[in-house]
C-alpha cells in the first residue's frame, strides 16, 4: 500500500477473497479506486457483485486479503464505522424504515451527521434542530420528494421507495457511494430521472454502481469493471468493454446466441 | 396538545386526591398498580421502543427488591438511600447481563434474558444466609425520609406516586429525544440503522441498562411497600406477567404499559376473589387480546378514534415542538 499511498487513491483492495463453506464467491480481487472516479460494475447474476460491495461496506468480512480506505486498513472495521467514515451504500432491495415517514428516515441520517443523535432528552437547542429540518426539506425538494415527506415509506410506490433509498445514501454526504442496482424495478421514466440525478452528484463523490441497465451504467461510468465468477474479467474504459467480444459472450451469452446484441 | 395536557393534569390530580377518595384497600391497590406500571414502563423501553423482547426482566425487579430490602435491614432505612442504591445496583447488573444479551437478537435474546434471570432466581432461592432462601426476607423496617416516618400508607402512597411521575416524565422525554428516535429506528430496521452509521449494539446496550435500572427502582418500591420480598419476585412468571402488561396495554406507547398494569392488577383482584383459578382467566384474556387486539388497549382506542393517524412518525411531533421553542 505504501507505494500507492498517493493522495488521489481513496480505496485500495488487495487480493480479497470470500468463500462460504467451499463456495468461492470472490476470488482474489484487487482494485485501486481514485477519488472522484465513477465505476460501473457489471457481470452476470452470481458473479459476486453484491458480495463484493458487502466486503467493501463491512456487511461481510473477507476470508482473505486487505482493504485500504484513505490509506488506512479497514479490512475488519465494522460496517457502521465505515458508514461514519464515508463509505456509504444503497441496497439492492429497498431496505428502509417502512413504518416511518420519509422525513423520519431522513432525519435519522441527518441527526447523526450533525452529531445530535446522542441527545437523550427533549431537544435543547431548538435552533440547531430547526436547521436540521430545513436541511431535510431542502434535500427532499432537490430530489422531488417534498410532496411525500410525511407519507409512510410502506405506502409509497416501489419507484419512490427506490428514490428514498438513494436519497438516504446522498444525505450521508459520502466520500464513496456504492449503489447496488439503483434503478432495479423502476419504470423507464423513473430510471432516466434517477440516472440524471446520479450524473449531477458532486464530482468529488467516488461512485461505484452495480447496474443491469447498460444504458444507465454506460451513461454514468467512466470506468467499467466486468465481474465474472468472482474475479475481475475486464477493467477498462466503457468503449473498451462495449467492444469486447468476450464480454458479450459472458454477459449476455444466451441472447447473443439468439442473435441479439445489447452492448 | 392542550387536550393532552388537560388529561394529564386531571389524571395527576385524581391520583393525588386518591387518599381522600378511596378506602385503604383501594389505595394499596392503586399503589401496587403504580409500582408495577413503573416496572412495565421500564420493560417497554426494550420491548416497545427497541424491539427487544425480554423474558427475564424480573431479574432487575428482583435485584432492586432484594437490594433495597437488604440495605434497609442491614444499613439504613432511608428511602432515598435505598432507592438510589437499588437503581445503581440494578444498573450495574444490567450492564453485566446486557454485555451478553445485546449481542443477539429475537429468539436468542429472549432465551438469554430468561437464562440470566433464572440464574439470579436460583441464587436468591438457594442462598439462605444472604437472601433468606425460599422464605425471602420479611419484617423490613419501614422507610424513613429524613426524620419523617413513611410507615403511614398515605405517606408511602404519595412517595410512590412521586416516583411514578418522575419515571414517567423521564421516560417520555427520552423516547421523544433523538436517542429515542434511534431506538425506534433499531426496532424498525437494525440493518438500515447500521448502514447509516449507527452503532446499534451500543444503543441497545444503553436501552438495556436504562430498562434494568428503572426496573430495579420498581422492585425497590415493591419490597418497601410490601415490607417483604420473596424469590417469586425474581421468578420467570414475574417476567411473563410484566410482558403481558406491556402487550395488553400497548407496546411502544407511554400510557399503554400503565393501563396494562392497571388492567392486570384489577382483573387479578376481582377474579381471584371469585375463583382460585384466576390465572386461567388472565391467560384467556391475554389470548383474546393477542388474537383480536394485538395493538393492545391503546392501539384499540386509537383505531376507534382516529384510524388513519400515523402514530409512529416522530418527525412531525418533533418539528412542532422545535418550532414552538424557537419562537419563544
Amino acid at each position: 500500500m505504501r507505494k500507492e499511498a498517493e493522495k488521489d487513491v481513496i480505496l485500495h483492495v488487495e487480493g480479497i477473497s470470500k468463500h462460504f463453506g467451499g463456495l468461492q464467491i470472490i476470488k482474489h480481487v484487487s482494485l485501486t479506486v481514485k477519488k472522484g472516479e465513477r465505476i460501473g460494475i457489471i457481470g452476470p447474476n452470481g458473479a459476486g457483485k453484491t458480495t463484493f460491495f458487502n466486503l467493501l461496506t463491512g456487511d461481510l468480512l473477507p476470508t482473505g486479503g486487505k482493504i485500504y480506505y484513505k490509506g488506512k486498513e479497514i479490512t475488519r472495521m465494522p460496517n457502521f464505522r465505515r458508514a461514519q467514515a464515508g463509505i456509504v451504500r444503497t441496497f439492492q432491495k429497498n431496505n428502509l424504515l417502512n413504518e416511518l415517514t420519509v422525513l423520519d428516515n431522513l432525519l435519522l441520517v441527518l441527526q447523526r451527521k450533525r452529531g445530535m443523535a446522542n441527545i437523550w432528552f427533549k431537544p435543547r437547542n431548538a435552533r440547531r434542530w430547526l436547521a436540521l429540518f430545513e436541511e431535510a426539506e431542502h434535500l427532499l425538494q432537490t430530489w422531488g420528494l417534498a410532496d411525500i415527506a410525511n407519507e409512510r415509506v410502506k405506502t409509497l410506490s416501489y419507484g419512490e421507495q427506490r428514490q428514498v433509498e438513494i436519497l438516504l445514501g446522498i444525505a450521508m454526504e459520502p466520500d464513496v457511494l456504492l449503489l447496488d442496482e439503483p434503478t432495479a424495478g423502476m419504470s423507464q421514466a423513473e430510471t432516466n430521472y434517477i440516472a440524471e440525478l446520479l450524473r449531477q452528484l458532486p464530482k468529488d463523490i467516488t461512485m461505484m454502481v452495480i447496474e443491469h441497465d447498460l444504458d444507465v451504467v454506460f451513461g454514468l461510468a467512466e470506468r467499467m469493471i466486468v465481474l465474472y465468477n468472482g474475479s475481475i474479467f475486464i477493467d477498462g474504459a466503457p468503449e473498451e468493454v462495449r467492444s469486447d467480444e468476450r464480454v458479450n459472450e459472458i454477459y449476455i451469452g444466451k441472447e447473443k446466441a439468439a442473435g441479439a446484441s445489447y452492448l | 396538545m392542550n387536550k393532552r395536557m388537560f388529561i394529564s393534569a386531571a389524571a395527576i390530580l385524581l391520583l393525588a386526591a386518591a387518599p381522600f377518595l378511596f378506602s385503604l384497600f383501594y389505595l394499596n391497590l392503586l399503589a401496587e398498580i403504580l409500582i408495577l406500571a413503573i416496572f412495565a414502563l421500564s420493560l417497554n423501553v426494550l420491548v416497545g421502543y427497541t424491539g427487544l423482547v425480554s423474558l427475564g426482566h424480573a431479574a432487575f425487579f428482583g435485584i432492586g427488591a432484594y437490594a433495597s430490602a437488604l440495605l434497609s435491614k442491614e444499613w439504613s432505612p432511608q428511602f432515598l438511600v435505598t432507592m438510589l442504591a437499588s437503581l445503581l445496583i440494578a444498573a450495574i447488573a444490567a450492564a453485566i447481563i446486557g454485555l451478553f444479551c445485546v449481542r443477539v437478537n429475537g429468539f436468542y435474546f429472549l432465551m438469554l434474558t430468561l437464562a440470566f434471570s433464572q440464574m439470579i432466581y436460583s441464587f436468591v432461592h438457594q442462598s439462605t444466609t444472604l437472601t433468606g432462601g425460599s422464605n425471602g426476607l420479611s419484617g423490613l423496617p419501614s422507610p424513613v425520609f429524613g426524620t419523617l416516618d413513611l410507615s403511614h400508607p398515605v405517606f408511602l402512597y404519595y412517595v410512590i406516586l412521586l416516583v411514578f411521575i418522575v419515571m414517567y416524565i423521564v421516560l417520555s422525554l427520552m423516547v421523544k429525544s433523538p436517542f429515542g428516535h434511534v431506538l425506534i429506528g433499531i426496532r424498525e430496521n437494525e440493518m438500515r440503522m447500521k448502514a447509516i452509521g449507527y452503532n446499534t449494539t451500543l444503543y441497545k446496550y444503553a436501552a438495556f441498562i436504562i430498562a434494568g435500572a428503572i426496573g430495579g427502582v420498581s422492585g425497590a418500591l415493591y419490597s418497601t411497600f410490601n415490607g417483604f420480598v420473596s424469590p417469586n419476585d425474581v421468578y420467570w412468571t414475574m417476567s411473563g406477567s410484566v410482558l403481558i402488561m406491556v402487550l395488553i396495554g400497548g407496546a411502544g406507547t407511554m400510557i399503554g404499559p400503565v393501563l396494562g398494569a392497571a388492567f392486570i392488577v384489577v382483573l387479578e383482584t376481582i377474579v381471584s376473589s371469585y375463583t382460585t383459578m384466576w390465572t386461567l382467566i388472565i391467560g384467556g384474556v391475554f389470548i383474546l387480546f393477542v388474537v383480536f387486539i394485538p395493538q393492545g388497549i391503546v392501539g384499540f382506542g386509537r383505531a376507534l378514534t382516529k384510524p388513519s393517524a400515523n402514530r409512529l412518525s416522530f418527525s412531525r411531533k418533533a418539528k412542532a415542538l422545535v418550532k414552538k421553542e424557537a419562537n419563544q
